[in-house]
């Protein structure tokens, strides 16, 4: 890894984002609705794993965050710890995020700050993250009747969580508005085309109780937390 | 640029002779992942390695391969380091490695990946958007990307099944013509 030492508040959100999103992928392993789609959302969590070794370990060690840290000190945004739902809320979620992340990757790429060497590596697979939750956008919105209503439902039920995403973050040096402006031009696009409306309401508001970036996580989270940390808390250092 | 020496050039076909743990056809080197070797002092080298994807799991046994390799060669201290930039791309494989890639049944990636072509390889423009399977004969998604051949029969018409497959460096895809599924080390 290099040296160079990355912002730790910037470091522990994108990571935490990153680690947060491929537990939740990994619980698909064994529930997937095809083969394909196991082996798919299994890779998809691998790269963000990937992505989440590297961030953390700028912080700190990579075990001790991911593990022995409480609820309150991860810094993930609460989209990307919401339960996987059927498959349409896992869609929405990856839509949601991916397109986020492909966007702010490419911007961090382009730069030079201290971001600019994983991003230009990672935005390369968060490519085909968006392109895969892109595919299936269209799909099931413009599939049957009842795929379309269940793709409408999850990403209604996901929008108050998108918000947050742009959300000014101490030490990423990316224009916000602009990245806001981008994600909203590119999530109407394909809304419009899987024949789904953009979602109506709030993006977010007083019922988040703050944000994720803050450390405010929503119910889930902590049962999450707990069964991802589980085996490591009950067996410190164990090894094979 | 520093001058690579004549025993950093030896150590570096040593070190790229390791085979890669998932692909075992192709050498470190033909897959373009072992970046450079460094001599550190008398008895000390350093060896750059990068990753294929930031998350991939082979890392850490082409680490202890490389060191094994450079000890077995009499090099007594081997330090891997990991390097993410520049970013690896499918451009950095070999034209030997490709040629061993559809020998054993992968379709290689097609090149120009780090230009622009294929979805995963344009950093900063949109990702194309369009439903359906993608067959490389009339690609949807890219009518400029050159089609994907069966690296059985070598048909040009073959369509995309998965784009994640055994590993999430390759998609999964079916040869219109003989019929044979494969997999196909997709363009980063």
């Amino acid at each position: 890894m290099t040296t160079t030492a990355l912002p730790t508040a910037a470091a522990l959100a994108l990571g935490d984002d990153a680690l947060v999103l491929s537990h939740r992928l990994g619980e698909w392993a064994g529930h997937a609705p095809v083969l394909e789609e196991e082996v798919a959302l299994a890779n998809i969590a691998l790269d963000l794993l990937g992505q989440a070794r590297v961030l953390l370990s700028t912080v700190g060690d990579e075990d001790e965050l991911a593990y022995l840290r409480e609820e309150r000190a991860f810094r993930n945004l609460q989209l990307v710890e919401q339960p996987n739902g059927d498959f349409a809320h896992t869609i929405a979620r990856q839509l949601y995020f991916s397109t986020y992340q492909h966007l702010l990757y490419a911007r961090l790429a382009g730069g030079d700050g201290p971001f600019a060497g994983l991003a230009a590596k990672a935005v390369k697979e968060v490519a085909y993250h968006r392109d895969h939750a892109e595919q299936w956008t269209l799909r099931l919105g413009d599939g049957t009747e009842l795929s379309h209503e269940r793709m409408r439902r999850a990403c209604d039920a996901l929008w108050r969580f998108t918000g947050e995403m742009f959300r000014p973050v101490e030490g990423l040096d990316v224009d916000s508005e602009a990245l806001e402006r981008d994600w909203l031009e590119s999530i109407g696009e394909v809304l419009r085309r899987a024949t789904l409306s953009v979602p109506e309401g709030p993006r977010s508001g007083a019922w988040t109780a703050g944000a994720g970036r803050e450390g405010l996580h929503t119910e889930p989270f902590g049962r999450m937390l707990a069964e991802m940390q589980h085996l490591h808390r009950s067996h410190p250092g164990a090894s094979w | 640029m520093v001058t690579v020496t004549p025993l950093e050039a030896e150590l570096l076909e040593v070190a790229g002779s390791v085979p890669d743990p998932e692909l075992p056809v192709l050498t470190l080197l033909e897959l373009g992942v072992v970046r450079a070797v460094h001599v550190r002092g008398a008895d000390a080298v350093e060896v750059e390695l990068t990753p294929t994807y930031t998350g991939c799991p082979a890392l850490e046994a082409m680490s202890v391969d490389i060191e094994r390799v450079l000890h077995e060669h009499g090099v007594r201290e081997v330090t891997v380091r990991t390097v993410l930039a520049p970013a690896w791309s499918t451009d950095d494989i070999t034209a030997e490695g490709r040629r061993k890639l559809r020998e054993f049944g992968i379709a290689p990636p097609r090149t120009g990946a780090r230009a622009g072509a294929g979805p995963g390889a344009g950093s900063s423009g949109p990702v194309a958007l369009s439903l359906g399977p993608t067959r490389t004969y009339a690609d949807p998604l890219d009518a400029s990307a050159e089609p994907v051949h069966c690296p059985h029969c070598g048909s040009a018409e073959t369509e995309l099944l998965s784009r994640f497959s055994s590993t999430a460096c390759k998609a999964l895809r079916r040869c219109l013509t003989c019929r044979e599924p494969f997999d196909h080390f997709k363009e980063l």
